[in-house]
């Protein structure tokens, strides 16, 4: 077992989630292994390819991925405390920026060069929580309206509370096994075709250019390289979007579109189910909600149920190939992930 | 934070000491022991640097929701400062009116107080970033 977890030290005092998960899933009995992963909003996806990692390298026949993070137990400032964690402590959170306001930061040197406007920023979210409405299994299940975002309270100018993705509980998991043998738990298999992973500074300020994220640009070319595909290639994406910022930097990074057209391209309806490429059907981190450990796993749990045509009034017709891209602090860690259908 | 630690980084905090690279003279902020670009070749060549606390705002942003430590401050103003060395470096930005911050505007670092470990403990000093007009 690989578990995606940020923390769970913080949030309720429990370390050696490994141990505990494996323990209250029946598994301990059998005394599986279980590592669990920590990457911040990255855990649950990079716990995911580890557990592909353990597979295709032979070392395990069958890996459960699971992801988890209990966030309510304590207070808004206490979670936000704990969040901003994943940010550099000493250089960025002592100096006075929250995580909302680096991802701020980011959005206000965006607009100043010209890439995209406030309301294309915000129109990420309408197109969130209009996907977020369709699943049963999202945090908020309402569409909203652009001014609804732009009204919403100040959190860090120039981003509101709805451009921010919320405090959640949650948990996903998945079963991997090599394709030879899956046919023996399922009948309907999801084929992992490629995964990425990549690092950058801890801190934003240390990199040269903060509209983009080098760190998903590395990974998505390692995946499509292993994939065997191109951004053409791909039918729906889920992304990282712990604010709205985010997703127009992981749409331009992933190659999706060149800087500058991810705002034009949201604002069209491009990325609505039904347009060229559906972005985060599932709602994404801002509807889906965002429990961190486990929101990677969710990506994943969400390609497979496009892939396998079980995503209901939110499928994506004819889906054949997903990616998802999830990301740790401000760009400091980037896993991806391409999956098709068999 | 703990004491020790915030006492560790006293010279970067106060005076801006980061690091140059003797291998290539690129200049970092904070202190590093490695030069990224150079790696093994700079291994005992990085020499202590202060930085001259001059720069330009890269970004900015207003926190109105604030930590609840910085929360007699709020809406308070942060931003990336690019120094005049090339390095840039995360601040809070004062002695501004919020709606006169822009990107591109000349500011240089002073000495603040940045937070404390409640009323009976430490006080942490340190830089914040203060328009200059020149």
């Amino acid at each position: 077992m690989y578990i995606g977890n940020m923390s769970s030290g913080r949030f309720i005092d429990q370390h050696h989630i490994g141990a505990l998960i494996a323990d209250y899933s029946g598994m301990a009995s059998h005394n599986v292994p279980s590592t669990r992963i920590e990457a911040a909003g990255a855990s649950g996806s990079l716990a995911f390819r580890q557990g592909v990692m353990a597979v295709a390298s032979g070392m395990h026949d069958v890996v459960v991925v699971g992801g988890a993070e209990k966030m309510t137990d304590v207070s808004d400032d206490a979670s936000n405390f704990i969040l901003n964690s994943a940010a550099d402590q000493q250089w960025e959170s002592m100096m006075g920026a929250t995580f909302a306001s680096l991802h701020a930061m980011i959005a206000q040197r965006y607009m100043h060069e010209g890439y995209a406007t406030r309301e294309q920023i915000a129109q990420v979210a309408v197109k969130s929580h209009l996907h977020g409405a369709l699943n049963p299994k999202a945090q908020f299940q309402k569409p909203i309206k652009l001014e609804t975002v732009l009204r919403s309270p100040t959190v860090a100018e120039p981003l509101t509370m709805f451009d921010c993705s919320p405090i959640s509980d949650g948990a996903a998991a998945v079963v991997l096994c090599p394709l030879e043998t899956a046919h023996e738990y399922t009948d309907k298999p999801v084929k992992v075709l490629g995964t990425g992973q990549a690092s950058d500074t801890l801190a934003l300020y240390q990199r040269p250019d903060i509209c983009s994220f080098e760190a998903t640009k590395v990974a998505s070319r390692m995946a499509y390289d292993i994939a065997g595909v191109g951004p053409d290639g791909i039918d729906l994406v889920e992304i990282h979007d712990d604010y709205t910022i985010s997703e127009l930097l992981a749409l331009e990074d992933m190659g999706f579109f060149p800087r500058g057209e991810a705002g034009k391209a949201v604002e069209s309806g491009e990325t609505e189910i039904g347009g060229r490429l559906p972005v985060n059907t599932s709602g994404g981190l801002k509807a889906r909600g965002n429990p961190i450990g486990a929101t990677g796993v969710a990506q994943i749990v969400e390609l497979v149920t496009q892939l396998r045509g079980d995503a209901d009034k939110r499928q994506v017709k004819g889906a054949s190939t997903g990616m998802a891209q999830s990301i740790g602090g401000t760009g400091s860690t980037a896993v991806i992930t391409i999956m098709g259908v068999v | 934070m703990t004491v020790a630690r915030f006492w560790r980084d006293i010279p970067s905090r106060y005076n801006l000491y980061g690091s140059r690279c003797a291998s290539c003279g690129k200049v970092y902020f904070p202190v590093r022991h490695i030069c990224p670009k150079c790696r093994r070749s700079s291994i005992g060549k990085m020499e202590r640097h202060r930085l001259s606390g001059k720069g330009r705002v890269h970004s900015f942003s207003v926190v109105h929701d604030a930590p609840p430590q910085l929360a007699v401050l709020k809406p308070y103003a942060v931003a990336i400062v690019e120094m005049d060395e090339g390095v840039k470096v995360t601040g809070q930005l004062v002695d501004v009116e919020i709606e006169e911050i822009d990107i591109g505007m000349g500011v240089e670092a002073v000495l603040r107080k940045l937070g404390d470990e409640g009323p009976a403990g430490i006080i942490h000093y340190g830089f914040k970033f203060s328009p200059r007009f020149d």
